[in-house]
């Protein structure tokens, strides 16, 4: 009972729910036992601490009779704003997206850049994972089928804000001698407030940016990962009968090795043979789904059906429409990363004569990580008679693969670990680059971010660490706070270059190469 | 236009015989020789966030490197060769970059080498040369 109580407070920190419910499984109960010692002190030094940010950060109002976290309503506002002020940008350009993807736009002397695709999968790899496979899960198992249409509403509404801080990222970069840059939030909001005469401020929220992404990389992008991918590899090696039940440690270390090979020792093999991997595990995924789906083609339409009913009636869910439509923004804008300004650390680094390609090129993101993965989670969920089942995270997920695919739970496990791996070297490269803001481009201060950051690996494996990922999830949307009030101040700029841009398309000064 | 041969060039022996070859047949029809040389390069390629950051500082280096290690070497010592030369670094898939060169300078034919193995993995990916006849805009020739 105290582990049900605990688990619907976590789950009013959004981002936590997945933690919550994996962290429930009775095969994982072990691990809090057998770690009571180390991981109870940490949970109490740092408890009030993150308490304290986490309440504030995902400050909750009562809406239709739910909890609706201000953070959301936040992000899904400035999504809207953005779609309406740049003129459903995302939906205009989607094709011309496509084509910058395609290298239709690249010219052939600048082959041995890095390409859009390239920018594109490398910011995916950062985005695409347990978002896609536990939140969507926990979304219709809470919000019920209806959660997915808000879901990819703001999804798609979230294109928008991809593109504006993408574009910014691009726009505001440091370039140095060597042709490397820094780019990201930190820097547009140093350098774009000060074009708008508010250089203090710019600053300011550029520092509150920085140590916000640190905690983030820190927590969500690599303790919380770690202990999830743990906790999926106990429980297909056996559960509590396996070998590994009670030494997170050990997988801990194993992995922060390879972390480390690959962020310190440079060692790229390793990284390039997970982001070949990943996307080939979406594609099995996403494969996977629609075979189920064609499998049931007389039930799709009664799925969308569901969908529809549930998004406008609510019928059977807590909250009713409110409460549907609560949890598929929630999980849409955790799962996407729209409007937090990671991405846009990313995409910074890509050499383009027009900033404002980078931003075409990211609106994709948001499509395919919510739009589509996330709704084929969903759609399987509920053509597969699985909603309703008690059960819910990727539990509810892998069950319902498994009705289909009995093998898919061993995949879905290597998934989830590579889907991990491919997230903490993103988010070490973001943390990396916030901490360099911070403390100066200096590579002896890069070596103590990236120890660090090994050794997080290790503690996030090892331990049940409520406090401290509540502490890192907030850390993460508290992002979402400067980078929005930029967005706002800095979006004429972004607008300013979509009409350079669109005169220059029109006028014809940038036409597709002719490809033999 | 006047007669133009590209040599498609690797660094190794191989390369160095069609080099070689060209040279030769260039001399007797009075054309110039156009030496390629490709750093192999996808688009389509996985990189991490950091590799995204250094690539084109390391793409600066790659060319500079081919450039003072190969090519440069290359053409001072054909400079008495008493035949144009031309050297071209570029990136991309081999055969069609080689392909693209020869359409743009008009070349009248394309001059490779080939390694001569029958191993398996030629079998299976197929080779520069394999490719390269199948695709070619112009005659090509293969110096074994």
């Amino acid at each position: 009972m105290g582990d049900i109580c605990n688990f619907w407070r976590l789950l009013k920190t959004p981002g936590l729910a997945v933690a919550a419910l994996i962290t429930l499984l009775p095969s994982t109960v072990w691990a809090q036992e057998a770690a009571m010692g180390i991981d109870e002190k940490i949970n109490t030094a740092i408890a009030p601490v993150s308490n304290f940010i986490a309440y504030y950060i995902f400050y909750t109002v009562p809406v239709g009779g739910t909890d609706f976290p201000l953070i959301v309503g936040w992000l899904v506002i400035a999504a809207s704003v953005f779609t309406l002020y740049f003129g459903f940008i995302q939906f205009r350009y989607f094709g011309h997206a496509i084509s910058l993807v395609k290298g239709d736009y690249s010219d052939p002397d600048d082959a041995g850049e890095v390409s859009h695709f390239q920018a594109l999968a490398t910011a995916l790899s950062g985005t695409v994972g347990l978002g896609n496979i536990a939140g969507v899960a926990v979304a219709v198992s809470i919000g019920g089928a209806g959660a997915t249409f808000w879901m990819i509403l703001a999804g798609l509404l979230g294109m928008a804000s991809k593109f504006t801080e993408c574009t910014l990222g691009v726009k505001f970069r440091n370039e140095y001698g060597d042709g490397t840059v820094s780019g990201g939030p930190m820097y547009y909001l140093e350098k774009g407030f000060a074009l708008k005469n508010m250089p203090g401020l710019g600053k300011g929220l550029g520092i509150f940016f920085a140590i916000c992404c640190i905690g983030g990389a820190v927590g969500g992008g690599n303790m919380f990962q770690a202990n999830q991918s743990f906790k999926q590899f106990v429980t297909v090696t056996g559960g509590d009968a396996s070998f590994f039940a009670d030494k997170g440690w050990l997988f801990g270390i194993v992995m922060a090795v390879v972390v480390g090979v690959v962020i310190i020792g440079g060692i790229k093999s390793i990284a390039r043979v997970t982001e070949k991997v990943v996307p080939f595990m979406a594609v099995i995924y996403v494969g996977a789904a629609l075979v189920i789906i064609v499998m049931n083609y007389d039930m799709v339409g009664w799925a969308f059906g569901e969908i529809f009913t549930g998004a406008f009636t609510g019928a059977g869910v807590a909250g009713g429409v409110v409460g549907a439509l609560i949890q598929g923004f929630k999980r849409a804008a955790f799962s996407n990363e729209a409007g937090i300004g990671s991405a846009s650390i990313a995409h910074s680094a890509v050499r383009t004569k027009e900033p404002i390609t980078e931003g075409f090129v990211s609106l994709l993101e948001p499509f395919i990580d919510t739009v589509v993965i996330c709704t084929m989670t969903a759609l399987v969920i509920i053509i597969t008679g699985k909603l309703g089942s008690g059960l819910t995270g990727v539990d509810l997920t892998s069950s319902a693969f498994e009705s289909a695919f009995s093998w898919f739970p061993y995949l879905l496990a290597v998934a989830v670990i590579l889907f991990a791996f491919s997230t903490m070297i993103s988010w070490s490269y973001y943390g990396l680059k916030a901490w360099t803001y911070l403390v100066g481009e200096d590579k002896k201060m890069e070596l103590v971010f990236k120890i660090g950051f090994c050794l997080f690996v290790i503690l996030g494996s090892s331990m049940t660490l409520g406090p401290v990922i509540d502490f890192s999830d907030s850390m993460i949307f508290a992002m979402a706070i400067p980078n929005i009030i930029g967005l706002y101040v800095l979006m004429p700029f972004v607008k300013a270059e979509l009409e350079q841009y669109t005169a220059k398309l029109a006028s014809g000064e940038i036409r597709k190469f002719k490809h033999s | 236009m006047s007669n133009v041969f590209i040599v498609g060039y690797d660094g190794t022996k191989d390369g160095r015989r069609a080099l070689d070859f060209a040279l030769e047949r260039a001399k007797s029809q009075n054309a110039a020789v156009h030496i390629v040389y490709v750093l192999e390069w996808s688009p389509y390629s996985f990189l991490t966030p950091e590799e995204l950051e250094k690539r084109h500082a390391r793409r600066k280096e790659e060319v500079e490197l081919a450039s003072n290690q190969i090519m440069s070497p290359l053409l001072k010592e054909l400079e008495g060769s008493g035949v144009t030369v031309e050297g071209i670094i570029r990136y991309g898939k081999i055969p069609e970059v080689i392909c693209d060169v020869a359409k743009k300078a008009g070349a009248t034919q394309i001059i490779v080498g080939r390694n001569g193995g029958s191993d398996i993995a030629a079998r299976f990916f197929g080779s520069v040369p394999g490719t390269l006849v199948q695709i070619a805009p112009v005659p090509i020739t293969v110096v074994p």
